[in-house]
This record gives structure tokens, C-alpha cells and sequence, in this order.
């Protein structure tokens, strides 16, 4: 078997990878060993959530909110339940804990969400009854068929009118269109004196960045498929990129003991983050726990796309204090993550932006203002490198931009300002393991982009060159 | 009219595990009568390769062929806790409670034999054929086979080992944000090429060339397949992808792959990736956790590139035929 295989550089930090055993000790690290489930997933023999078909399978499917921020004046099932094979409709009155945030496991509070609307919806597709038949088709011309009558509240999306006074508030659970931080409106860095910086910089330059959300778009879509067991648990098939995130959460809505639930995955076609906010399974748990029978609730496509939550949209603003030799002597940085209605994940992934600032650079002077915003838009949550990947995308347009107003070479601007072995980051933490100058060096050395000797010369273990 | 070249940069860090820790992963290894051995997980492979690397981290530290582990996983009756895979975390956290119940069922392992061989368990080697030896004297040796079904029916010993990998807490500090975030860096450095049509206004990147500090490529092959596919998740961001076109206005959302655009086989660049590797003390084998970092660098490389080739600085991602033409429109009336 043959493998495309990316070079390893030999060249760089070759006392510290000898003296790890690499290239003499070891027989299986380092080796290309074949994936174990390539053989599977490309012959189609892998066994993924939905190939579990038991017998009895019912199906759910959701009827979600049509607006994007109303209080909901009456909710009619009449005619979904007379559809035939539709066996039952749940809504908010089913659900034995309904309020949840899933981060409460790790103490990140208050409760906000509603497993099922309540009285009101704060975000187009937000769930609101939940209809088991015995059909997928059943299942949704039932959900078709429910009428909700609306009575609309004014809707807010953008982060920063948001924040404004008077803006309409999204979640009443918070009490403010942002998550507090231990008694602050945002997730702050302080570090040295930025104004200082501004004040003795030759140049300030202040830009403005902004993306929108994006889907996580796994082969397979979120879901579930529940199967009640003789003695009373409940046996969980899932895609869950969690097991036990899952299982904990999922019994905290149930109100079950922890044990009554076996949660079996582990075989998931892509997740990307996106598969961490145990929306399926509470709901299909409860469902079969009612009719008394398995239950499969499989996101479709447009689910995943509209209503599952994407990688949040930010708002990045970057001022810079800079030196006319390219060193960057302040930052300051005010960043708006959207979390749309509700809190998921975001109010970690902000707290993992300020984490991440000011990127990858020595910066003695540095503030940052992270605000976890709440709109009336879908959720946003987990993504691959969230908190990190739009603020990348700002800083790196920045140093650009900056390379380009001094009239600099944008490697070696990178290489003057590049954080190295000792150094203390904003965040108090003192750099170790560094090593942004070598992949620096090595992309220039690949793309034919010549630096000078002192460049090439740089380290990520010696101030040499600086 | 005219395809206009340029040719941007980026470099970034990224950290590996759960932002401020405290996400803990347990395994659990036992060798069966077969001298075959078993790790517990209740780890989830999303496609990345965790249950290759896991059965690769046992493999090594037991001193065993490969072929000899198997992997179990992910059912919350038989696994050991494991936080989830997210935040870069499975190599990193699941690899080092590997490595350390597969020491502890090496040390068994080896006691074992001792007894079996009437010999010191310190003058023992394995060399990964599946033997365990006799330091200076090959012919004395036991195979793991026949040393599993003794440590069973004549000694009543388990091969057996436990694992955890924790980083502690840490609680930012609310004024200043004062944390350990992390348990290392990877580092990524890109050059994108691109070319502008500026008559349409799409955007085609040609190349990109990729170096990645990972701390150990644990899996050469399983490393290359993930920053390739990382680099073309960083083009489909900057170049295509959102939920919401027009955000933050609601409308527009596209519903399925027709609207949702991603780069087709056509649309891919030439990746030229290389690895360097400054192993993590922390990390299992020196590795560090590069799932999420490698699809960073690339769009800001390209929104640079885009700049390079035709004077539009996209501020907003992402960058659609529609915002380069509006760029160039304003550029040049």
C-alpha cells in the first residue's frame, strides 16, 4: 500500500526531536499504518447510527417556528393528529426538565434554552412540537399540519445594534443581549498599557473585519435513533461527537438517573463541531419513552443547514500601534461573537478568542473586549477551530494590510513581531514549544520568497536577529 | 479583461485541548487469552483516525505488532469516559491515557514473562515482533500468545492497564484574563497564489504551499490526508461558504448542496505540504493537536492573495465573485 505522504523537515529542531526517539525508537509512530475504518467506509460495510433498524422503528419530525422573534398566541394539533400513523405529539408540557444549556456540565450557566418552545420563539426553526408516527411521511405531514398562531416581537441581528439601548431583548434568561462574565459584560484581556502605545506609536492603523456563519455540512446529518430495553434504559444510537457530553445531558432533561441511558456511536460520518449540542437526543428519548417503542430523529438537510448551529459570524475590530521598523507595540481588539438566541457553545468560544489574542505575536501591550452577543438568529456553536479561525482571518488580513502601509515585506514583519520561546503572552502564560518562525522560514524557502541572512537565521529559541 | 495573479500570506497558532482544560479521557487495555490486546474508549472517530492513533500509542508503548490491539469504543457501558472529540483534543488527551494504560500492562506484561522465563522482568525487551526477550540472549524469549494463555490458566495474572489524561482547570481571571489555556501550539504558515477574474470576479486559487509545526506526525499518511483536507476546508470558507449570504440580513439561506457551494474537484489547488515537528513535552509522543488549525491559515493568505493580485481588500468573508466585482467596482468606478 502506498500513501501520499507530506515531507517531515529534518532540518529544524533536531536535537529535540532525537532526543523524543524519533528516527531510531520507535516501530509503529511514525509509520503509515492504514486507517482502520478506510477499508469500511469505502467499501460501504461500515456500520453508521441510522443502519440500526429495529423493529417498531417510529419517526419524529419537528414543527419549528416560522418567525424569527414572537411570542406564540395558540398552538392548534388538531388536524396533525388526525393524520393517520401520527402516534402522538409532544410539546414543551412533555418534556420533564425543558430549560437546559448544554455547558451547564462544565458550570457555565444560566439555563436558556427551551428543548421545546414555551411561550415564545426567538429564532426562525426554533422546535416547537415534536410529531411521532409511524411513518416518516406521517411524522411529517403531521408537523405540515400543526398551526401556530404568532404574534410578532421585533427582531434583532446585527451584534452591535444588539447592544444597543431600547434593542429588543432575545433572551429573557440573561436579561441582556450579551453573556456576563463573572460580573463583566465581555470576555476581557488587560495587558500593559495600550493607549501608552498609541500615544508613542508611529503609526496607528484600525481596520474592521467581518464573516457570516457557516455550516459544518457532515455527510450525515444529525440524529438518533432510540430503543427502550427490557429492563426499562433506554439504549441510544448517535452521532454524537460526545458520548458522555451526551448521556449526561441528555438525563439532566429527562430527569432519569445517569445510568438509565446507554449511549453506543463512535462511527460518525463527519462532525466538525457540529455534532456537540445534544438537540436529538433528549427529545427522541422522551418521544420513545411515550410510545413505547423506538424512535429515529434524523436532521434532513435543510435542518442542517438552517436550523442546526453553524460556526458563528464575528465582527473584529483590530487598532494597532505600530513602530516605523514593523514592531507592533499595542493591540487592541474588539470582538463580537453573534451566538444567535441562545448560549451553546459560544460563551466558550469567546472566552477561546481572547485566549487566542493578539495571535501568534509578541505584543506587550494588549487589550481585547470579547462580547458573546445574542441575536434573533439560528444558534450559533461548535466549529472546527471557533474562536480562533474568523480571529485568524482578521489578525493575518491585518499584518498584511500593515506590511503593505509601511512598505514591508509581509514575511519578515511576521518574523520581527513572531512570538518565541519565553516570551509572556496577554494571557500571563509564558510561551514554550514555539516554533512560528521555522514554518515562516520553510514557506518561504517552498514559494521562492528570498529573505535576507539575519531572516533565515531567526529562531523560535533565541532572540537572534530581534 | 483579464486573470490577474497574486500571491498572499499567513501564519498561525493554535491550541491543542479544551479551551482552560479540564477535559478528561480515560482508557482502559486488557490482553485477552489470545494475546490480543483491547483498549476501552468511549471516544468518538468522526472520520479524523483516533481509533488508528490509539491503536498506534498501544502498539508502541507495549512493544507489540500493531496488529495485536484493537480498539473498542464508544459505547457508554463498556468505555471509560473520554470529553468528546472537539478543540484538536483526541490525539492529545485519548493518546496519552493510552500510552499510560498500555505502560502499566507492559510492566504486567513483563513481570509475567519474567516469571514464565525464571529470569529478571529488567532484563526484558520486546522488539515489536510480537516476543518478549531476553536482553543479550535472543533465543530465550516467549511469545505474547503463549505468555497470555499462561498468565491466565498458570500464574492467574491480568495483563491489564488504566489510563487518564487530565489538564487541570483553569479559571480566567475576570479583570485581566489571566489563564492556561492550553496544553501547546501548533504553528501553520501558508502562501496562497491565486487568480482574479475580473470580468466575473471569481476567484481560483492555484496553489498552495503549507508548512505545519505538528509536534510528532504520528501518522504520516493519516497527517497528510488531514491538512490536505483542512488547506481545502480554509478554500471553501474563504471562497465560498455561509449559511447566511447577506448577513446579518435572514435572507437568501441556502437549504441543500445546490445553494451551499463548496470546491468541486476543479476548484482544488496544488497543495505542497511540508511537516515540521518540535515535539510537545505534554503531547503523546511529542504529538500536539493540528485537527482544526489547518484550515486557518489559508483564508487570510487568500483575502491577502485577492489584495496581491488586484488591488480589493475583502474585509468580509467570504469572498464571492459578487464582493470582489463590487471592490473592483469601487476601485475603479
Amino acid at each position: 500500500m502506498t500513501y501520499r505522504l507530506a515531507p517531515i523537515d529534518t532540518s529544524t529542531f533536531t536535537a529535540e526531536r532525537a532526543a523524543a526517539g524519533t528516527g531510531t525508537d520507535h516501530t509503529v509512530i511514525g509509520s503509515a499504518v492504514q486507517r482502520s475504518d478506510a477499508r469500511g467506509h469505502v467499501t460501504g460495510r461500515t456500520e453508521f447510527f441510522e443502519d440500526v433498524a429495529p423493529p417498531r422503528l417510529a419517526h419524529l419530525k419537528m414543527h419549528r417556528s416560522a418567525r424569527h422573534h414572537a411570542r406564540i398566541a395558540d398552538v392548534d394539533l388538531t388536524e396533525a393528529l388526525a393524520v393517520p400513523r401520527v402516534l402522538r405529539i409532544l410539546t414543551h408540557a412533555d418534556i420533564p426538565n425543558n430549560l437546559f444549556t448544554p455547558l451547564k456540565l462544565i458550570g457555565v450557566g444560566p439555563d436558556d434554552e427551551p428543548v421545546l418552545a414555551v411561550d415564545k420563539v426567538r429564532y426562525l426553526g426554533e422546535p416547537i412540537c415534536a410529531v411521532v408516527a409511524e411513518t416518516e411521511a406521517a411524522a411529517l405531514e403531521g408537523a405540515a399540519r400543526i398551526k401556530v398562531t404568532y404574534e410578532d416581537l421585533p427582531p434583532v441581528f446585527d451584534v452591535e445594534e444588539a447592544l444597543k439601548e431600547g434593542a429588543p431583548l432575545v433572551n429573557e434568561y440573561h436579561g441582556q443581549n450579551h453573556f456576563r462574565y463573572e460580573g463583566h459584560h465581555c470576555r476581557r484581556i488587560r495587558f500593559g498599557d495600550v493607549e501608552e502605545a498609541f500615544a508613542r506609536a508611529d503609526h496607528v492603523f484600525e481596520w474592521r473585519y467581518q464573516s457570516a456563519p457557516i455550516e459544518q455540512a457532515p455527510v450525515e446529518t444529525t440524529g438518533c435513533v432510540v430503543v427502550p430495553q427490557a429492563d426499562g434504559r433506554l439504549r441510544i444510537h448517535s452521532d454524537t461527537q460526545a458520548c458522555f457530553f451526551t448521556l449526561d445531558n441528555t438525563a439532566l432533561i429527562l430527569e432519569t438517573p445517569f445510568n438509565k441511558l446507554r449511549i453506543v456511536g463512535g462511527t460518525v460520518g463527519g462532525g466538525f463541531g457540529g455534532k456537540v449540542d445534544v438537540v436529538v437526543e433528549p427529545v427522541a428519548c422522551v418521544a420513545a419513552m411515550l410510545a413505547d417503542r423506538p424512535v429515529k430523529f434524523v436532521y434532513d438537510r435543510a435542518e442542517e443547514m438552517q436550523v442546526s448551529s453553524p460556526r458563528a459570524a464575528e465582527r473584529i475590530y483590530i487598532k494597532d500601534a505600530v513602530m516605523n521598523d514593523g514592531r507592533i507595540i499595542g493591540r487592541k481588539v474588539t470582538l463580537y461573537v453573534d451566538a444567535g438566541a441562545y448560549s451553546r457553545h459560544s460563551p466558550y468560544g469567546t472566552t477561546k478568542a481572547a485566549a487566542h489574542l493578539p495571535g501568534p505575536y509578541a505584543i506587550p501591550n494588549v487589550w481585547a473586549d470579547c462580547h458573546c452577543v445574542f441575536t434573533n438568529r439560528t444558534p450559533s456553536s461548535a466549529m472546527r477551530g471557533f474562536g480562533v479561525t474568523i480571529a485568524d482571518f482578521a489578525l493575518e488580513s491585518q499584518m498584511d494590510r500593515i506590511a503593505r502601509a509601511l512598505d514591508l515585506d509581509p514575511l519578515r514583519l511576521r518574523l520581527l513581531n513572531a512570538y518565541r520561546d519565553g516570551d509572556l503572552k496577554a494571557h500571563r502564560k509564558v510561551a514554550e514549544g514555539t516554533a512560528l518562525v521555522e514554518v515562516i522560514q520553510k514557506v518561504a524557502e517552498m514559494a521562492g520568497h528570498e529573505l535576507p541572512e539575519t531572516y533565515r537565521r531567526m529562531s523560535s529559541t533565541t532572540r537572534e536577529g530581534l | 479583461m483579464a486573470r490577474l495573479r497574486g500571491r498572499g500570506y499567513a501564519s498561525v497558532n493554535y491550541p491543542t485541548g479544551m479551551n482552560l482544560g479540564g477535559d478528561p479521557s480515560q482508557a482502559l487495555i486488557h490482553a485477552t487469552t489470545t494475546g490480543t490486546f483491547v483498549i476501552s474508549l468511549s471516544s468518538v472517530d468522526l472520520g479524523q483516525g483516533i481509533k488508528t492513533i490509539a491503536a498506534q500509542c498501544a502498539a508502541e508503548t507495549l512493544g507489540l505488532p500493531i496488529g495485536n490491539v484493537l480498539v473498542d469504543t464508544a459505547d457508554t457501558d463498556t468505555g471509560p469516559h473520554c470529553m468528546g472529540t472537539f478543540a484538536s483534543r483526541g490525539t492529545h488527551r485519548v493518546g496519552n491515557a493510552v500510552i499510560m494504560a498500555a505502560a502499566e500492562a507492559r510492566a504486567v506484561m513483563l513481570e509475567v514473562a519474567a516469571e514464565e522465563l525464571e529470569v529478571d522482568a529488567g532484563d526484558l525487551e520486546t522488539d515489536g515482533t510480537g516476543f518478549i526477550r531476553l536482553k543479550g540472549a535472543q533465543e530465550k524469549g516467549i511469545h505474547i500468545t503463549d505468555l497470555a494463555l499462561a498468565a491466565h490458566f498458570k500464574h492467574g495474572r491480568t495483563i491489564s492497564g488504566r489510563g487518564i489524561y487530565l489538564k487541570e482547570p483553569s479559571a480566567p481571571v475576570p479583570e485581566t484574563g489571566e489563564m492556561d489555556p492550553d496544553s501547546c501550539q501548533a504553528h501553520a504558515c501558508t502562501a496562497a497564489v491565486v487568480e482574479v477574474d475580473d470580468e466575473t470576479g471569481v476567484v481560483e486559487v492555484l496553489e498552495l504551499y503549507n508548512a505545519y509545526e505538528v509536534g510528532r506526525a504520528l501518522n504520516p499518511a493519516m497527517a497528510t490526508q488531514q491538512v490536505e483536507g483542512g488547506a481545502w476546508m480554509g478554500v471553501s470558507h474563504a471562497l465560498f461558504e455561509t449559511t447566511e449570504p447577506y448577513y446579518p440580513r435572514r435572507d437568501h439561506g441556502p437549504r441543500d448542496f445546490a445553494g451551499y457551494l463548496m470546491p468541486g474537484p476543479a476548484d482544488i489547488p496544488l497543495q505542497h505540504s511540508l511537516f515540521l515537528e518540535r515535539p510537545a513535552a505534554n503531547g503523546p509522543y511529542g504529538a500536539k493537536g493540528i485537527g482544526e488549525m489547518t484550515a486557518n491559515a489559508p483564508i487570510p493568505a487568500i483575502a491577502n492573495a485577492i489584495f496581491d493580485a488586484c488591488g480589493v481588500r475583502l474585509d468580509t468573508m467570504p469572498f464571492t465573485p459578487e464582493r470582489v466585482l463590487r471592490g473592483l467596482d469601487a476601485l475603479h468606478g
